[in-house]
């Protein structure tokens, strides 16, 4: 009833096709490929096109993909630099510049408030105005709350609490020691850099995903795409719940193309501790299971760079790229310490690099599971009209990054244009429903 | 690789392991174990531990038999030596665990074990249980496990066979995260 009064005073709906939720890589590729079909549709954006970019990271950020590897629908890199890494601010004028040329319907500055089913489709309401639709891309992205652990409420108040999300620089933390928690990609990075600003660093490190930046001479992401490993289908691994929630491999983007990995940052004198455990009596408790961490990571490494390999042979690679090479195992203190005493004044500040998660808290459809994750088969949402884009191996794994969206996109157009047509879909958005057949 | 003609048989039912993880997915309540012990007092350091029930998949649950061990601590410890000492129940169980893990994921992953041995010791300085020194603790301060494996794979291959078993292995968890532990009496 509330709703309904609110409805009256907020003005008719607006009727669309099609309501994109973002306007990011993943909304813009889909823009893209509805564009083509003469599907019509909107992009409602929250802030402004690339908006997580622009305010949701920090300063120093760089792409872990190189600018050769950066391209969507139709567009693809033709600057300077190809095997350079784009800055946050150059990431923002890219994504600026293809919206530009889409023409892509965004409406700016809306923020969707909820989605809910309605006849025929879905009610889309935002603070600026709702929308009738029969269907709804979630192209909102996967990286939008922190993760945070249960503990992390319970520290001390003297003790900064940064998260990966808040975090700019070193300039905004206090003087003295920092204990970085997570070491994948993002504490690897924070790690490095507020090391380098002269405030001690601890690093608490669980699973990982080591990677080297170059290999054999060249980008691992050339390697890794070369060999068909990033177009690796969500259907073709044996346990794609867990492949989703591999932690981002341990990669930077940086000028001068340096590998940074747990070695680097000890060199530099980071201090590596195990998975941060628990926290009792004002003192933070470390998992003594570092070693086998870091070994399971260099095992993991060793099967990657033997995988890449025999496809170098395979492919008559040999003679062009550099020798194999193995990287040296990860350096291990022989008695990591299991704990720290938060009263010790030792460290002043935690950054929180334990990942992040979507924010669904507006849909109100009943397709989450009791974690919270979207129920959703390669990106074909278990409510009919209702798609996903842009998650962690939603369809391939590549389709988190920005070069990833493309062909999820174009398959994901072609299932969208297939329930519109029919009302209902094929059965599963496979093969057979090729783009080329409804093109 | 084995041929079809010799199928890998570590002994490991991986099909029921993999249908009660399915199972339990729809069901996610009846996944909570809860695993018990009893213990009487012998006479000096001497104690005696049974173990028949537990409870897990939504109801009570009975071992086939009753189980009972000794314990006790040695000689040098002017104890009698009717058993292994505690610790070294602990270090059975991390035995026994990682063990189980290695030839479940080897049946998982169609290798086929020969023999598969732990060595396995803790370190511990026992200033700390005889109250001789507050900055040792009493718990061991490093544990060392050794494995010699024969099966049918590369030593990477078994590498990640050991890496896998501790990555899922309870005991190895409970050893080296904290858990919270409440002793009361009756």
């Amino acid at each position: 009833m509330i709703d309904g009064l609110r409805h009256r005073q907020r003005g008719p709906a607006r009727a669309v096709t099609v309501v994109v939720i973002g306007a990011g890589q993943a909304g813009l590729a889909m823009s893209h490929h509805l564009g083509r079909r003469g599907i019509d549709h909107v992009l409602l954006e929250r802030g402004e096109v690339a908006h997580s970019w622009r305010h949701e990271r920090w300063d120093s950020l760089r792409l872990l993909t190189p600018n050769w590897q950066c391209r969507l629908p139709g567009l693809r890199y033709a600057g300077p630099d190809p095997d350079g890494f784009m800055t946050m601010p150059e990431v923002v004028a890219f994504l600026h510049a293809y919206a530009r040329r889409l023409s892509a319907p965004v409406q700016t500055g809306t923020t969707v408030l909820s989605v809910r089913p309605a006849d025929d489709g879905y009610r889309v309401i935002t603070d600026r105005g709702d929308w009738r639709c029969r269907a709804v891309v979630i192209a909102s992205g996967a990286f939008n709350l922190p993760q945070l652990p249960a503990l992390a409420a319970e520290l001390p108040p003297a003790i900064a609490s940064v998260t990966a999300r808040d975090y700019r620089n070193p300039g905004q933390l206090p003087d003295g020691g920092v204990l970085v928690v997570g070491a994948s990609a993002t504490g690897l990075q924070l790690a490095d850099e507020i090391h380098r600003s002269g405030r001690p660093v601890t690093l608490a490190v669980g699973e990982h995903v080591r990677m080297p930046r170059r290999y054999r001479g060249r980008d691992i992401q050339w390697w890794m795409e070369a060999a068909g490993i990033l177009d690796q289908r969500f259907d073709e691994v044996d346990d794609i719940d867990r492949a989703r929630r591999v932690p981002s491999p341990q990669l930077a983007g940086s000028v001068d193309q340096a590998t940074l990995d747990l070695n680097a940052l000890t060199d530099r004198g980071v201090e590596l501790v195990g998975r941060l455990a628990g926290l009792r009596d004002g003192k933070l408790q470390f998992s003594g299971s570092l070693s086998a961490r870091c070994a399971a990571a260099d095992l993991k490494l060793g099967r990657l760079l033997d995988a890449i390999d025999g496809w170098a042979r395979d492919s008559g690679l040999d003679r062009g790229a550099g020798p194999p090479e193995r990287l040296a195992p990860t350096r291990v203190p022989d008695s990591p310490r299991l704990g720290l005493d938060l009263a010790s004044g030792e460290i002043r500040t935690v950054v929180w690099a334990t990942g992040f998660r979507p924010d669904y808290s507006w849909l109100q459809v009943p397709v989450l599971d009791r974690k919270g994750q979207l129920k959703h088969h390669g990106g074909v949402v278990d409510a009919p009209g209702l798609y996903a884009l842009g998650l962690p191996f939603m369809r391939r794994r590549k389709s988190s990054f920005i070069h990833g969206v493309d062909d999820d996109a174009r398959e994901l157009g072609a299932h969208l244009a297939d329930w519109l047509a029919h009302g209902h879909h094929s059965g599963s958005v496979e093969p057979h429903l090729d783009a080329t057949l409804f093109d | 690789m084995q041929t079809a003609t010799h199928p890998i048989d570590n002994g490991v039912n991986v099909t029921a392991l993999l249908g009660a993880r399915e199972a339990l997915a729809q069901a996610p309540e009846a996944a909570r174990f809860t695993w018990r012990a009893r213990c009487d007092w012998v006479n000096g350091t001497h104690s005696r531990a049974t173990i028949e029930g537990y409870h897990g998949l939504g109801e009570e649950q009975r071992h086939k038999t009753r189980f009972t061990f000794e314990a006790d601590h040695p000689e040098v410890f002017a104890s009698e030596d009717h058993g292994p000492t505690p610790v070294e129940y602990v270090l059975v169980g991390l035995a026994g665990c990682l063990t189980a893990g290695i030839a479940a994921v080897a049946q998982n992953r169609q290798i086929q074990l020969r023999s598969v041995t732990a060595t396995l010791e803790g370190s511990m300085d026992i200033q700390g249980i005889l109250g001789m020194d507050s900055d040792v603790r009493n718990g061991f301060d490093d544990v060392r496990v050794s494995f010699e494996i024969d099966a049918d794979a590369s030593r990477e291959e078994i590498e990640a066979l050991v890496a896998q078993s501790q990555k899922r292995s309870a005991v190895y968890d409970a050893l080296t995260n904290p858990t919270n532990v409440s002793v009361r009496v009756k």
